[in-house]
């Protein structure tokens, strides 16, 4: 299932590399005191370091080099006892000190790789080539005066861990797949909230097209791209604008671009224009990090289980299909309360339920797994009851609709509602002849040989019990009438 | 009570020793100082601003604490701070046109530990622009003449470079001491140039937090100050392992004054050979040789050393400096403090703010270091002069295997005039050839005034130690005071034309 | 390696210091002399030295992930030349 694009010229592939920015979850900022939380006032974030006053130094965040360690260990990556940090030089009006504080040289992690999932079931590994800590810039707003752009520093100083693929994607749908396990592993690991909404998640898409079997070609980086929806058509436009370009018979310029949401397509960034002799050196107000091996070693012990070793464990332990693996695995909160479920249970049905009826039952009001007025004790409640044979399925749906309107407990619906399954037979004999007294024709349709209209008659039979018959008894009551 | 004149002959020591007997007050102290300041600096404009006020509150506040028989290392004692230390609620400048307004909300490490200490602010010391220079020629505030000039002589000499304002406060007795840096000599040389005790101790003893930075990786504060004992208190004062700074040592401050007493018996002292230049006055060389039998007289054995890259220090430190302040100075844009000049969009407000704010020898340092650091010509000039700096620090490191301190000329120059080597940037960085490699290595290097030149200017020697070991330092250079008995004094100074 | 005025204009630029002509012409002569002189180096052998990069010989410290600082916007903006309301203000960027 390779992707490729349609030229005049002959069919064109796509190659991909991203770097994501992820913010580091920190109480502080990467080398300063002040909160890195999101969303303060304008400016009450700031310390004189952050707006980069004379005779101000960075003093480094311990938290930070944790979390981009423990990312780095996540991503199967080689982690580097020394790493350095280095200046990346360049005006902006929210990038108070002249630099960036970055590591270009000597990043804290090395290359890694992780595994993407396509649609296709199949996986692919990607590299990743290395991780490094620097800081975030303020933020400009553009649109509050005519004449004016407006700085605001909070965001000035933040944690943030790039971390760079190598160029192995081949499409759209690999990318998003990339972005969307990137986002799993950091939730896993807690070092990164993920939410490009509020972009503590950012990606700067790499593109070049090529025809098969050719060297690299000229990318472009599209800076920024905030959701993994917009990356995928950033990408299509991107490789599309280049096709174009090389067809006509031009050649794409390396450049930074910016990408148009409103119009779909990718344009110059000419703030960027002459911002390409970055000036990188050691930062002289910083030594060099060094780690202990030790501190490493325990942080590796301490890593929660991922999601790839979730879903493997997942697919023994409980018997899991891979697909229903893959979805359970998700989300750390949604494998922790399937694992709850199915625990003591049957692994497959709990599986099915949850994927299935209490999915959609979130879906229609709005919420997730996160909010969910349902715990995994109570669903998994129901599905005892179910076990048990005080509920039947059908009942049980009904009961769980409910469960997700009030936050009621499944025995206490059942209760309230009087649900609890027939199982006198004296009850259910008597429900048998009333329908089968008021459906003589079909009665005798039935003896004339048309078998199938047995259906009918539990169906009758569950009516006019309320559905609360235990489905097996109305069967067994109804055989022995009609036998 | 004291005269007033007889109030400017007392060293540092021996002031405190006055005010903790309440022989003097540190109001009247305080007010001596600032008469002075108000006679005198007009001519040697050796502060850029100056804290009256603020200084009879903090004399008035150390006057309390000594009735109460409370006191600390500097209760009342009147000092001049660089202006290139962030004070609290007072204009600091970095001399420099760009900081002509700022006013920094917080106040530096090492003022604050002299605050704490019970000093009195007289004000903010003139210095070179961001403290580039080696004559206080490039000051946005004006030049500082050198208090001291050759007997019969008119031209106005400089007083050295970066801290000459300091140094030309202390010399004047404007000041019973000073704050200073050094980067590239700018302690040591301007105190060799006004006759003065200076010392740049280890990289990471002081802090850096709050000192408008030039080049952070050579980069330190120090005092200066009359004699080694004036420099020992106040070094005792400003030093201390600061979480602010990463690049400050975690190392106990140990009493440097102590060690002024101690001596130099059994001390193997080197003499680099390297540091004996072709063209240097003759009358330098004779008093190198001088100071080594003042020590060898005192029990320390003479050893001749080689530090083989001394040659190459200054054209690395035109390297690494530059750099480091190119991207240091960044940051003065004119969007958060200080000047701005208006521009029709921000690259011209960028660029107009920085060519009107800056001075010229700013602008070149700025340029080169931006270009030694840009695409393509990282390799050749940064990176071989990182390169070259190591080997500067391995010529200290094998040095100091063999002997526990070297002692040097600190310039190969007395005080020259006013204007004299502005024309050839090479010619001025040449003032800083003996200075500049303990600033490579990070060592600490202190500079004492030893005797006069033929025209009757003071010439210091340098004492470099080993890295932490500032008391050995003090040790050699007390022994070399006192054998020298510099006593004499530059013919402007307060209670003299007060 | 010497500088022409091509040179000196895009490192002006990069450095972001508007010089006139003919100041370009009095720097070319300088920076080419402080360039010049500082080819001495080049009779240093540097072969496999390790570039000292820092005045420290040490590892970095680490401090606590603690909020420390901030909220302090008052004096933040106190030195700003221009500021709108909490901001600090600068000519529209046009992206
Ligand atoms: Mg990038
Ligand atoms: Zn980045």
């Amino acid at each position: 299932m390779t992707y490729t694009l349609e030229g005049n010229t002959g069919t064109w592939e796509v190659v991909i590399g991203l770097e994501v920015h992820a913010q580091v979850i920190s109480q502080s900022k990467l080398f300063s005191g002040a909160s890195a939380t999101y969303g303060g006032e304008p400016n009450t974030q700031v310390s004189f370091v952050d707006a980069a006053f004379p005779g101000m130094l960075p003093v480094i965040n311990r938290e930070c080099v944790r979390q981009a360690v423990r990312t780095g260990l996540g991503l199967n990556a080689h982690i580097n006892l020394v790493s350095r940090f280095d200046r990346k030089n360049y005006f902006y009006a929210d990038l108070p000190a002249g630099y960036q504080i970055s590591q270009y040289a000597h990043p804290i992690v090395g290359s890694g790789t992780i595994e993407i999932e396509l649609a296709d079931g199949t996986s692919k590994p990607i590299g990743v080539t290395r991780l490094h800590l620097e800081q975030d810039a303020g933020k400009s707003l553009h649109d509050q005066s005519p004449t004016k752009s407006f700085i605001d520093l909070n965001r000035c100083g933040v944690a943030l861990m790039e971390i760079v693929s190598e160029p192995d994607l081949r499409s759209p749908e690999e990318a998003g797949a990339y972005l969307r396990k990137m986002r799993t592993i950091l939730r896993y690991l807690g070092t990164c909230d993920g939410n490009m909404e509020e972009g503590s998640m950012r990606a700067d898409v790499n593109v070049s097209v090529r025809h098969h079997g050719e060297p690299f070609r000229t990318r472009c980086e599209i800076k920024n791209v905030n959701s993994v929806r917009y990356v995928m058509l950033a990408i299509e436009a991107e490789a599309k604008r280049q096709i174009t370009v090389w067809e006509d018979g031009g050649a794409v310029q390396q450049e930074t671009r910016l990408f148009d949401v409103a119009r779909g397509i990718t344009r110059s960034m000419r703030s960027k224009e002459d911002a390409h002799d970055y000036r990188y050196f050691p930062d002289p107000d910083l030594l060099p990090l060094v780690l202990e091996e030790d501190w490493v070693a325990a942080l590796r012990t301490q890593l929660p289980e991922l999601p790839d070793a979730k879903k493997s464990r997942f697919m023994h332990q409980f018997g899991l299909p891979v697909y229903d693996a893959g979805v359970l695995v998700a989300e750390q909160a949604t494998a922790d309360f399937y694992e709850t479920l199915a625990t003591g249970r049957d692994p497959k049905q709990a599986a099915n339920w949850m994927m299935g009826d209490f999915f959609a039952a979130l879906n229609r009001t709005g919420r997730d797994i996160g909010n969910s007025p349902v715990s995994a004790a109570n669903l998994g409640e129901l599905l005892d009851l179910m076990a048990d044979s005080t509920i039947n399925g059908r009942i049980a749906k009904e009961v769980l609709e409910e469960m997700v309107e009030t936050g009621e407990t499944a025995s206490a619906v059942v209760a309230r509602k009087g649900l609890r399954q027939v199982t006198d037979t004296g009850a259910i004999d008597a429900a048998v002849e009333q329908v089968l007294a008021g459906n003589p024709d079909k009665l005798a349709e039935f003896r004339g040989g048309r078998d199938k209209l047995f259906g009918f008659f539990v169906g009758q039979v569950m009516k006019a019990m309320a559905g609360k018959g235990n489905p097996a008894l109305v069967n067994e009551a109804l055989k022995r009438r009609l036998g | 009570m004291m005269a007033g004149s007889s109030m400017f002959d007392l060293t540092l020591a021996q002031a405190r020793a006055a005010l903790r007997a309440r022989k003097i007050s540190a109001a009247d102290l305080t007010n001596a100082y600032l008469g002075a300041i108000e006679a005198l600096n007009p001519e040697l404009n050796a502060y850029i601003t100056v804290t009256p006020e603020l200084a009879r509150a903090q004399a008035a506040a150390a006057d309390a604490a000594l009735a109460r028989g409370e006191h600390a290392p500097l209760t009342g004692i009147p000092l001049a701070i660089k202006d290139l230390f962030c004070t609290e609620g007072v204009r600091t400048t970095a001399g420099s046109r760009i900081l002509s307004n700022f006013v920094p909300p917080y106040e530096s490490t090492v003022s604050g530990n002299l605050l704490r200490d019970g000093a009195v602010f007289l004000g903010k010391a003139n210095l070179d622009e961001f403290a580039m220079g080696s004559s206080n020629m490039t000051s946005a505030y004006g030049a500082v003449t050198n208090p001291w000039s050759q007997p019969g002589g008119n031209a106005r000499l400089v007083p050295g470079g970066s801290s000459g304002g300091s140094a030309a406060a202390v010399a004047a007795r404007l000041a019973l001491g000073a704050t200073a840096t050094d980067t590239g000599g700018s302690i040591r040389q301007p105190a060799s140039f006004c006759g003065l005790a200076g010392i740049k101790p280890t990289y990471g003893r002081c802090s850096r937090w709050g000192v408008v930075a030039f080049a952070s990786s050579l980069d330190q504060a120090g005092p200066i100050a009359r004699n080694a004992e004036d420099c020992a208190i106040l070094l005792g004062s400003m030093a201390g392992h600061d979480p602010k700074d990463s690049t400050s040592a975690d190392v106990a401050v140990p009493d440097f004054a102590a060690a002024c007493a101690r001596g130099v018996r059994g001390l193997r002292i080197g003499v680099p050979r390297e540091y004996r230049m072709d063209g240097m006055p003759p009358e330098i060389e004779a008093l190198w040789q001088r100071g080594l039998g003042w020590l060898r007289a005192e029990g320390a054995e003479i050893v001749d050393v080689s530090l083989p890259h001394t040659k190459y220090g200054l054209a690395t430190y035109y390297i690494v400096a530059p750099a480091e302040a190119s991207s240091n100075l960044a940051r003065y844009d004119g969007v958060r403090f200080g000047l701005r000049e208006a521009g029709a969009d921000l690259t011209e407000l960028y660029e107009a703010t920085r060519a009107s704010g800056f001075g010229a020898e700013v602008k070149r340092r700025i340029l080169i270091g931006t270009y030694v650091l840009s695409a393509g010509y990282y390799d050749a000039y940064y990176l071989r002069a990182q390169k070259v700096r190591a080997l500067i620090l391995q010529d200290f490191t094998r040095a100091f295997h063999d002997v526990d301190a070297l002692v040097t000329p600190t310039t190969p120059s007395a005080a020259f005039a006013q204007g004299e080597k502005m024309d050839d940037p090479i010619k001025m960085y040449l003032n800083d050839v003996f200075t500049v490699p303990a600033n490579m290595a990070g060592v600490p290097g202190m500079s004492i005034p030893a005797g006069l030149d033929d025209a009757g200017l003071p010439l210091g020697l340098q004492v470099l130690g080993r890295p932490f070991d500032e008391q050995t330092v003090f040790a050699v250079a007390a022994t070399l005071e006192r054998a020298a008995g510099f006593t004499a004094l530059p013919s402007m100074r307060a209670g003299v034309r007060a | 390696m010497a500088l022409d005025p091509a040179t000196i204009h895009r490192i002006a630029k990069l450095a972001r210091i508007r010089i006139e002509d003919w100041q370009a012409a009095q720097l070319e002569q300088e920076l080419n002399g402080i360039l010049g002189w500082i080819e001495q180096l080049n009779e240093v052998d540097v072969e496999g030295v390790e570039p000292l990069t820092g005045g420290a010989q040490m590892a970095m410290k680490m401090r606590d992930d603690v909020v420390t600082d901030g909220n302090i916007r008052d004096l933040v903006l106190a030195n700003a030349p221009e500021r709108e309301g909490v901001f600090y203000a600068v000519p529209k960027v046009v992206e």
